[in-house]
């Protein structure tokens, strides 16, 4: 079953930070039940853009959000001493959004992961930047499972996000990572694969098309979640369909209540 | 005699083929190669900066034909006369320590170059001190910094800082980008200049340098 990630708390959105700004419980509390209406898995909160106010403003987050959160929140922060508090706070398992091979940041992930029962994303990069190739991904892929499973955290809660890059800069760069995605999955059955959609897209017009296509083909690699807007009624329609195509939805069970419901048009 | 116009227009169309045979052509002429590099060229890249920065090219159009006008140059800079220099003064561009994106540092990198600046693009991960180092070595009048994290953003500060404390603040113009930055923090950090893509950071480091 493919699952959502609802991008929209996250204070890089303008309508977002100005709520958190004036503390404006009731549009954060709207927003997230709309997500979870929506069909989202997980609820991603990310406080990151008001510089200085990262602690107090993730603190806020959840205290709004925990009571009326029906699904898990997926923490999303480079900062393990805010992590640890955001993760005292919640009472579902959530999943940590996320560790990367960069040394400064694994060091301060990993001593903060060992021990924890969450779900985790584990970016594709390392300090020698930006993955060149399908195997460099791997590689790095298979470094950070490793890792993952040394300090107890099960391959099935582990989320590889392969680093999609632009396909504006690079028209090899769709492939690269359609390729990488299913040597990971032939490599680590039990792997999950996550990530953003929209840095395909970048630098090019008419963007929602490109991720809109762009997701069925991950998913056809066998990308089986995604950090994305639930309330996109397009993005959504796509997965569902997609998700039928490639045999996971008994008698076209989900794809035709979609229909009926009106979410899923042609 | 050259036609300018009809160059600069093959450029913007990403018509290799026809911008090298109107090159030579010229050149066949006696028309100077400073002229054709400056009219010519550096002038259809200029249009191509402000047609990136309307929305009017994408990406992938600005690579064709900067690749284009990478090849005219490479026919150019061998007939340059004596003392006529392609460049229009020296670039030092570079993502701030901590931050590894590159993608749009290497098209700011790549405007600049097409306009006639000498680039040197330095990488990713680059400590204020190395960011110092780099600016006396290649005698720079202009240095831009890029970060995409917000978490890294400070370090731009710090950048701008170390600039400061090394005595070269006056020497050199500090330009900072890179989606998170805005007009603001770039006033608050102290940069001297803020652009917000690859087209209009070539045009405000042409109008840092006179």
């Amino acid at each position: 079953m493919f699952e959502v990630i609802g991008e929209r708390i996250n204070t890089s959105r303008k309508n977002v930070q100005a709520a958190v700004a004036d503390r404006n419980a009731e549009y954060i509390i709207d927003d997230v039940k709309k997500q979870q209406a929506a069909g989202a898995h997980y609820i991603d909160v990310n406080a990151g853009a008001r510089i200085g106010h990262e602690v107090e403003d993730m603190r806020w987050l959840i205290n709004t959000i925990e009571p009326i959160a029906t699904v898990p929140l997926c923490l999303d922060s480079p900062d393990p001493a805010l992590l640890e508090m955001a993760f005292q706070m919640v009472n579902k398992s959530p999943m940590i959004n996320s560790i990367s091979l960069e040394k400064e940041r694994f060091d301060a992930m990993i001593p903060f992961l060992t021990g924890k029962e969450c779900k985790v994303i584990a970016l594709c990069m390392d300090d020698a930047g930006m993955p060149a190739s399908s195997d460099n991904i791997l590689g790095r892929a298979t470094r950070l499972v490793e890792a993952l499973n040394k300090i107890g955290i099960k391959t099935e809660n582990i989320y590889i996000d392969p680093l999609v890059q632009p396909i504006s800069t690079d028209i090899t760069k769709g492939v690269m990572v359609l390729n990488a995605v299913r040597a990971i999955k032939a490599k680590f059955p039990q792997v999950h694969i996550s990530g953003g959609l929209s840095n395909i897209s970048y630098g090019l017009p008419q963007r929602k098309v490109i991720n809109r296509t762009f997701i069925t083909l991950m998913m056809d690699s066998g990308m089986d979640s995604a950090i994305i807007d639930p309330l996109d009624p397009k993005i959504m329609a796509t997965i569902k369909t997609a998700d039928m195509l490639l045999g996971n939805d008994n008698f076209c069970g989900n794809y035709l209540r979609g229909v009926r419901a009106g979410t899923i048009e042609s | 005699m050259a036609d300018f116009n009809a160059m600069t227009e093959a450029l913007v169309s990403c018509d290799e083929a026809k911008v090298i045979q109107l090159v030579n052509a010229a050149l066949a002429d006696n028309v100077p190669a400073f002229d054709i590099l400056n009219r010519g060229l550096i002038a259809g890249m200029d249009i191509v900066g402000e047609k990136m920065e309307n929305g009017d090219m994408f990406i992938p159009e600005v690579l064709m034909a900067a690749q284009t006008m990478g090849n005219c140059v490479k026919i150019l800079k061998p007939l340059l006369k004596e003392g006529e220099s392609a460049s229009s003064g020296n670039v030092i561009i570079g993502t701030v320590k901590g931050d590894l994106h590159d993608i749009g540092k290497n098209l700011v990198a790549m405007m600049m170059e097409s306009a006639g600046m000498t680039v040197y693009n330095i990488g990713v991960d680059i400590a204020p001190e190395e960011f110092v180092k780099q600016i006396k070595d290649k005698d720079a009048q202009i240095v831009c910094l890029s970060a995409l994290l917000t978490t890294t953003m400070p370090m731009m500060k710090k950048t701008v800082d170390a600039i400061k404390e090394s005595g070269l603040r006056d020497k050199v113009k500090i330009m900072v980008g890179g989606a998170p930055v805005t007009q603001t923090f770039s006033d608050e950090i102290g940069a001297d200049g803020f652009a917000p893509d690859a087209g209009s950071a070539s045009k405000l480091a042409k109008s840092l340098l006179n």
